[in-house]
């Protein structure tokens, strides 16, 4: 990675291959994840509750005989407003063998971003924590951080992964 | 060579699987006195079958244990040798080594050489106490040509590989050795010969019939079966859907019916697909039995009844422990021994008889003994030292229901057959875990019956589905004793949670909103409906709004994209495309904490 960084700054013209990431908006902030993380993107429908779970669990749905769960990523990290109508958003991730979906506002674009592009991500200022984060990039007029949704999902942060399920996958 | 013949692995291991239980069935029903020479030669062949085919691939530990058992058994084939209860269990010993080094071949383990050379030197010291030196050089012969005929007979002939060891049986014969008079004539034609021997196997098997069968990888089945999963739900949206547009008369109605029709029939195929009858676990008593009884110095008599009912694969095979457990606990604690039997004016041989049965969407199997039965007092006793709550008021099943505590044994001596106090709560625990139950009936001095239901697969549940608010949650038949709307009287109070008095007796009302978060239309247990729910562990009311009524569902996993989650079994797929939980009766009353005082 650091090997890559530094051959882009020697030649910014020709830096490696450029990676694809989906942009998303959570309240008025945007953030990017691999695309190849996403499975499917879709309207929000209404899901079944699950008992006992942390608030941003709204529950469950049926993805074509796959039981999935749904997180709402603007009631985790407290940003924006979790508002549910015809435009929410899910976001359908494919992580190793599991999905998840994740709620948010709206979903912008597919950027291809290349090593040059990217700024290493910020200590501060972003609601989501600093592990979580793979850097910033910077488009037209705003910028954009770039999330590392895989560390995210299958982190105990979250809780959609029993810990003794986790130390077994790792 | 041997990586060619890679292929051929999984088949061998699994037809010489198939010769080893062969040769403990006949050996376990061989009449001592006057051995059916049939049998005698069925059991020579398996043994020799697995000699042949062990050489080819090399799996020596194998081929040295059969070549000797073999030679010992064709002394007794030629009466040469009597048949004894002592040489059965030598050669029971024996199988049991075949089956630990077959294991460990096909699981790549280590060969456990020891066992193997201690099983030989057994075999070798039998063979020499029988001294005839005839017979120990004709066997180095044999031995010699063994493997180099077998695997020549494959490359030329492309047999498979299992028709070898019987193609080379006319070998030795015209040295000498008198073996197979009934396939001399065949001598020549080995082919033939392999076949002919061959043949008799099957034939030898009344249970595996004449049916002819392929064998298919497990995964495939289940794939199929997760994928007529999917046709199930999908049908029935399209029915609802249906319902909708045109209800029942139009043509829609008509062609729906008809599909739901044939999606139920394609399901039962698919289903019964992994049906296997239970003599697969039955099977294995009549060696448990015999080994127990004689260690124990009892006479036991085994009956199997309903061999050929059919479950699951899965269950099948978790069956096997807890099983094996009742009936060794049956034979410990039941059967009294021949003199105390005698004294009881029963007869000495004690009888135990396992069964299975389906009962609707259910097996039934039972283990019923007539022995000893279950010792009231003893149990009692042994509740007050484990320092359980007991009165002696309490009524049978419920005393009986005692010795599925942990660490729960009244063995008066503390044997490696039982009495570690270890067993019973595991059995009931394995069974729950199959989504069955455990029940216990016994009277003293005419013996126990434990029944265990289990329902016929793990894959679907039959339900009963209930709403709270607008949530639908299913809750498995088999735990319902009973759904009412209860009158105001027969609820009372106490210390904050209701109790609902039901025919003398009172149950715990556990509200289903509270424990899942719901937002109900009812609070009052009066204005709901509850649904009376017994497990193994307890009894309890669950109220709910309304019940939706009874379906079966196709049990889908939480935790494969999600985790467990308290209360809930697992989730399914509802006609309109939603999920709804599939309650643990068992779990939810452990969420709910109240219950525990009430009902202790």
């Amino acid at each position: 990675m650091s090997g890559q960084k530094d051959q882009a700054a020697g030649t910014a013209d020709n830096d490696g291959p450029a990676s694809e990431f989906l942009t998303f908006v959570l309240g008025d902030e945007h953030y990017a994840i691999d695309i190849m993380a996403v499975k499917e993107i879709r309207g929000y429908e209404s899901v079944t509750k699950i008992a006992k779970a942390p608030p941003y669990i709204k529950g469950v749905i049926n993805l074509r005989g796959d039981i999935v769960p749904i997180v709402d990523l603007r009631i985790k990290f407290d940003v924006g407003e979790a508002t549910y109508n015809e435009f929410t958003i899910v976001i359908v991730l494919q992580i190793n063998e599991r999905m998840v979906g994740i709620v948010v506002d709206s979903v912008s674009d597919v950027i291809a971003l290349t090593a040059s592009q990217r700024r290493p991500p910020p200590e501060f200022g972003v609601a989501f924590d600093s592990r979580f984060l793979m850097g910033l990039a910077k488009l037209q007029n705003h910028m954009v951080i770039l999330v590392n949704i895989e560390a995210l999902v299958s982190s105990s942060e979250l809780g959609l992964v029993d810990a003794a399920l986790k130390k077994m996958e790792s | 060579m041997s990586v060619e013949l890679n292929q051929f692995h999984s088949v061998f291991f699994e037809e010489s699987q198939e010769h080893i239980d062969t040769m403990e069935r006949l050996l376990m029903s061989m009449s001592v006195n006057n051995p059916d020479p049939e049998d005698l030669n069925s059991i020579f062949r398996a043994a020799h079958s697995i000699k042949g085919a062990s050489g080819i691939f090399g799996f020596d530990a194998l081929g040295q244990i059969t070549h000797i058992m073999e030679n010992l058994l064709d002394q007794v084939r030629k009466g040469q040798r009597a048949v004894s209860n002592d040489l059965v269990d030598q050669f029971l010993g024996v199988i049991d080594c075949l089956r630990q080094v077959l294991d460990s071949y096909r699981n790549q383990q280590d060969i456990d050489w020891p066992a193997v050379e201690r099983t030989t030197k057994l075999l070798e010291a039998l063979l020499g106490a029988a001294a005839e030196s005839a017979a120990v050089e004709e066997d180095d012969g044999f031995g010699f040509f063994d493997e180099p005929v077998a695997v020549q007979a494959e490359e030329d002939d492309g047999f498979g590989f299992f028709e070898e060891p019987a193609a080379i049986q006319p070998q030795p014969e015209e040295q000498g050795w008198g073996l197979f008079e009934t396939n001399q004539a065949e001598a020549g034609t080995p082919g033939k010969s392999a076949t002919s021997a061959k043949d008799d196997n099957p034939a030898k098997k009344p249970a595996s019939g004449e049916s002819s069968t392929i064998r298919v990888d497990i995964e495939k089945v289940d794939s199929l079966i997760n994928l007529v999963g999917e046709l199930v739900i999908t049908q029935s949206m399209l029915k609802v859907l249906g319902d909708d547009l045109g209800g029942s008369n139009s043509r829609m109605g008509t062609v729906l019916a008809e599909l739901e029709r044939h999606t139920r029939e394609i399901q039962q195929s698919v289903m019964s697909i992994r049906m296997m009858p239970v003599s697969f676990v039955f099977n294995r008593f009549p060696r448990v039995v015999r080994d127990l009884a004689r260690k124990l110095e009892k006479e036991v008599d085994l009956v199997l009844e309903g061999e050929h009912t059919e479950l699951d694969k899965g269950l099948i095979e978790k069956l096997v422990d807890p099983l094996t457990h009742l009936v060794r606990n049956s034979i410990d604690h039941g059967i009294e021994r021949p003199d105390v039997r005698r004294d009881r004016g029963k007869p000495e041989k004690g009888t135990i008889t396992i069964s299975a049965a389906q009962r609707g969407g259910t097996i039934q199997i039972c283990i019923d003994d007539d022995g000893a039965g279950l010792n009231r007092e003893r149990i009692m006793n042994k509740a007050r030292e484990n320092g359980l709550n007991v009165s002696d008021e309490m009524n049978d099943a419920d005393v009986w229901d005692l010795i599925f505590q942990p660490g729960f044994s009244t063995a008066e001596v503390v044997t490696d057959v039982s009495g570690r106090g270890v067993g019973m709560d595991v059995v009931r625990r394995n069974i729950q875990q199959l989504g069955g139950r455990v029940n216990i009936a016994s009277r003293a001095l005419r013996g126990s019956t434990i029944t265990i239901t289990l329902p016929l697969t793990l894959a679907i549940v039959d339900g009963m589905g209930v709403m709270v608010g607008d949530q639908t949650f299913i809750i498995p038949l088999v735990s319902i004793i009973e759904s009412m709307r209860p009158y105001p009287e027969n609820i009372e109070q106490l210390a904050g949670s209701a109790l609902l008095h039901v025919r003398d007796q009172f149950w715990p009302v556990l509200p289903l909103y509270q424990v899942m978060d719901a937002e109900p239309r009812h609070t009052s247990p009066s204005e709901g409906i509850v649904v009376l729910i017994e497990t193994s562990k307890r009894r309890y009311g669950l109220l709910v709004d309304e019940l939706v009524g009874q379906q079966q569902v196709v049990i889908k996993s939480l935790e494969q994209h999600y985790k467990r989650v308290p209360g809930a079994a697992g989730a399914t797929i509802m006609g309109d495309g939603s999920v709804a939980l599939i309650l643990d009766v068992e779990s939810l009353a452990d969420v709910a904490p109240i219950l525990d005082e009430e009902i202790a």
